[in-house]
């Protein structure tokens, strides 16, 4: 464990967990598929698992590794239920381009 | 016992009320009538009994019932008193009452609203024996209060013509303003005495040395504006004439013979108040005096007979304010006695020519009707003698009683009231003269239908006439029974001169008067003939008075008019600023929303722009924050 975090600096997860997050909320942002999207959310959620990880060991704190096998076993769930609405979604307006979803504009 | 039939004596005209509101449709015209009537006569009936008791014991009867108000030091009973002076009232409130229920079965026999009339006649019964009969002067506010709404809902019984409602609303208003000033007189009292019995403030004012003169003042000021409020009195007098508009019995009943001697009623129940300020009773003698003689004069040129008779009860009620004033309350009180008797005919007489003449009200188109209408004549002619002060008619006691009074008192009052006697006794055969004798002067149509009326529009008349001949007996000069049975109730006696030369010249004046008055009616209208003129013809003094000095336009001009304007401003004032401002948060709101409205625009892709925006805004004031 020492050892990964010698040969690779703590300063490396962050960059590359921030990267991670950034390039998902930007792919939030402007895709307008709502399966990528729904992808680009799974980035920003293991870019944050993986910066937990990376603290948890730096800290030599196993509490960190506990949450994010909490959060993964969450986010599985959600992907359950978010794919379970994209298909009913699919079914509602033929695609799953969110620009259609607009049903619910006053 | 004595509670229970205090109660019944109370009750029995609420009940008639009660049933006559609530079934008076149902049981018809005349089973409403009667009843309303036999609810009074049983009022009366209980009357007579305690009367009778009270006058041979000579001991007061006190009803208590339960306590109504208790704060610290200070607790109201919900208690009757049957004394003297206010069995006396009840004698002929339920009396006369009785009479013109009795009356009022014909006389309203062809309204619609018959069970009405009689319902409104039995509350205004039973709130005036509450005023009456109250032991403090709380409760004689709450029958005070209570005549002045049976007052204006009978003013306006008729209520579908705008002048009536306005005449009502008048009464009701004018009231109103004299009650404040009973309210304020009463809330001083209770300040100074921490009761409102009559019986405790008596003992309070007998005991104590000590009584601030300067509230006690103020305070039977004010409960003397109410009196001015109640029986009429400038500066608030001008209702009683417009009162007219009810019923005529309604004129009898409320206008004349009772409610307006309310005020007489309360101040001589606080005779031992009054007797304190000087000050007030002679404010009174001079409001009273005043009052009789600008009423008298306005009364010589009205054409409309129950105008007529209206102006004339306020200047009697005047004279017995004169006689307040003097501090001689027992003469006040036998003048409201014999007042009521010859008043009450009076209108109901007149009310007898209108009910022949289907309701028409001008003079100037009646005459004749001596012919015709014996009976009303007779009962007429008996009580226009009595109030004119001849001998021996029941008004010439009285009103020489307080001529008399007020002689002693202050000679410039004396001349005062009794130029208002020689008036009363013009404008009364002026009235009678132009009523009953010469040629009828109505439509072919009227005379064709010209009639006495009924017998029971003539029973009460022969009653009331009888009792306006006879009803001086009760205090005759020397030997004066009133004076003897009031005497517990009178803290200080009035000061009875005895019959010297003086006293047998000043009756003789005040004979010589009256018929000088009635030489002058006889002249111009008997032996001339003459009709008084048409509205438009009436000018100069006439003028001035046919218009009542015009006191309702003053009024109007320097009261009414600038309290509307008042009104108007301040509703254009709240109209700009308050609703202004509340309407202008209403439409800020709107606007508001409208902007907020165009965010919600649908787009998911936007929504989450916003999302994120907004949580790197969170992020960032927490690390600038920090």
């Amino acid at each position: 464990m020492e050892n990964i975090l010698q040969e690779i600096g703590i300063d490396n997860y962050i960059y590359l967990s921030t990267l991670l997050f950034c390039v998902g909320a930007f792919g939030v942002l402007f895709r307008r598929n709502a399966i990528v999207m729904f992808m680009s959310i799974e980035i920003m959620l293991n870019a944050v698992n993986l910066l937990l990880v990376a603290f948890s060991t730096y800290h030599q704190d196993a509490a960190g590794q506990i949450f994010v096998f909490f959060s993964m076993a969450v986010a599985a769930a959600e992907v359950a239920v978010g794919l379970a609405i994209l298909v009913a979604v699919y079914r509602n307006v033929k695609g799953i381009d969110i620009d259609n979803l607009k049903n619910l504009k006053g | 016992m004595e509670t229970n039939l205090a109660l019944l004596l109370l009750f029995a005209p609420f009940a008639g009320f009660l049933i006559n509101v609530f079934f008076g449709k149902k049981i018809g015209k005349n089973a409403s009538g009667y009843l309303g009537t036999a609810a009074v006569a049983v009022s009366f009936v209980v009357t007579l009994f305690f009367f009778l008791q009270v006058s041979s014991t000579k001991k007061a009867i006190s009803v208590e019932l339960f306590e109504w108000l208790n704060l610290q030091n200070f607790t109201v009973g919900f208690n009757f008193l049957l004394d003297q002076l206010s069995l006396l009232w009840l004698m002929f409130v339920t009396g006369i009452g009785t009479l013109i229920h009795l009356y009022s079965i014909s006389y309203m026999h062809d309204d619609e609203n018959m069970h009405k009339f009689f319902a409104y006649l039995n509350l205004f019964v039973f709130f005036m024996l509450t005023l009456v009969m109250g032991s403090n002067l709380l409760i004689m506010f709450i029958g005070w209060e209570g005549v002045g709404l049976c007052s204006y809902l009978l003013i306006g019984f008729w209520y579908k013509n705008q002048d009536y409602n306005d005449a009502a609303k008048k009464a009701f208003i004018m009231n109103r303003i004299g009650d404040l000033g009973f309210l304020i007189g009463i809330f001083i009292l209770a300040h100074i005495f921490h009761t409102l019995e009559y019986t405790n403030i008596r003992t309070a004012v007998e005991n104590a040395w000590t009584i601030d003169r300067t509230w006690l003042t103020i305070a039977m000021l004010c409960l003397f504006i109410g009196a001015c409020g109640k029986s009429a009195q400038i500066p608030l007098y001008t209702w009683l004439p417009d009162a007219m508009a009810g019923p005529t019995p309604v004129s009898a009943l409320i206008h004349a013979a009772t409610m307006v001697t309310a005020g007489i009623f309360m101040v001589t129940r606080l005779n031992f108040l009054f007797n304190l300020t000087p000050d007030v009773l002679e404010v009174m003698a001079i409001v009273g005096a005043i009052t009789s003689l600008i009423a008298a004069s306005i009364g010589l040129v009205q054409n409309d007979i129950k105008k007529v008779l209206a102006y004339s009860t306020v200047s009697q009620l005047g004279l017995m304010f004169l006689a307040l004033g003097c501090g001689a309350y027992e003469i006040a009180v036998f003048h409201v006695i014999t007042h009521a008797f010859f008043k009450a005919c009076l209108f109901l007489g007149s009310g007898s020519v209108i009910h022949a003449l289907h309701g028409e009200q001008d003079m100037r188109n009646m005459g004749g009707l001596r012919k015709v209408m014996k009976i009303t004549f007779a009962t007429f002619l008996i009580s226009t003698l009595a109030i004119s002060g001849l001998p021996p008619f029941s008004g010439f006691f009285s009103k020489d009683e307080i001529l008399m009074t007020a002689f002693h008192h202050n000679t410039v009052l004396y001349v005062i009231g009794s130029l208002a006697s020689i008036m009363t006794a013009f404008y009364m055969f002026r009235l009678l003269y132009l009523t009953f004798y010469k040629d009828f002067r109505g439509t072919e149509e009227q005379k064709h239908h010209l009639h006495e009326s009924p017998g029971l529009i003539t029973f009460p008349l022969i009653v009331l006439a009888i009792l306006a001949l006879v009803g001086g007996a009760i205090s005759l000069p020397g030997a004066s029974w009133l004076n003897e049975y009031l005497a517990p109730v009178i803290a200080k006696p009035a000061v009875h001169h005895h019959l010297g030369p003086t006293e047998y010249m000043l009756m003789g004046i005040a004979v010589v008067g009256a018929l000088v008055g009635i030489g002058i009616a006889y002249a111009k209208y008997m032996n001339k003939g003459e009709v008084p003129p048409q509205d438009s013809e009436i000018k100069g003094v006439a003028g001035l008075l046919y218009n009542k000095y015009y006191v309702d336009e003053v009024y109007t001009a320097i009261i009414v008019k600038p309290i509307y304007a008042i009104g108007s401003f301040f509703k254009n004032v709240t109209e700009a600023a308050i609703s202004g401002l509340v309407f202008g948060f209403g439409k800020a709101a709107v606007f508001l929303g409208k902007q907020g409205g165009a965010v919600q625009n649908g787009s998911v892709g936007f929504y989450l722009l916003i999302f994120v925006l907004g949580i790197c805004a969170i992020v960032g004031s927490i690390f600038l924050i920090k």
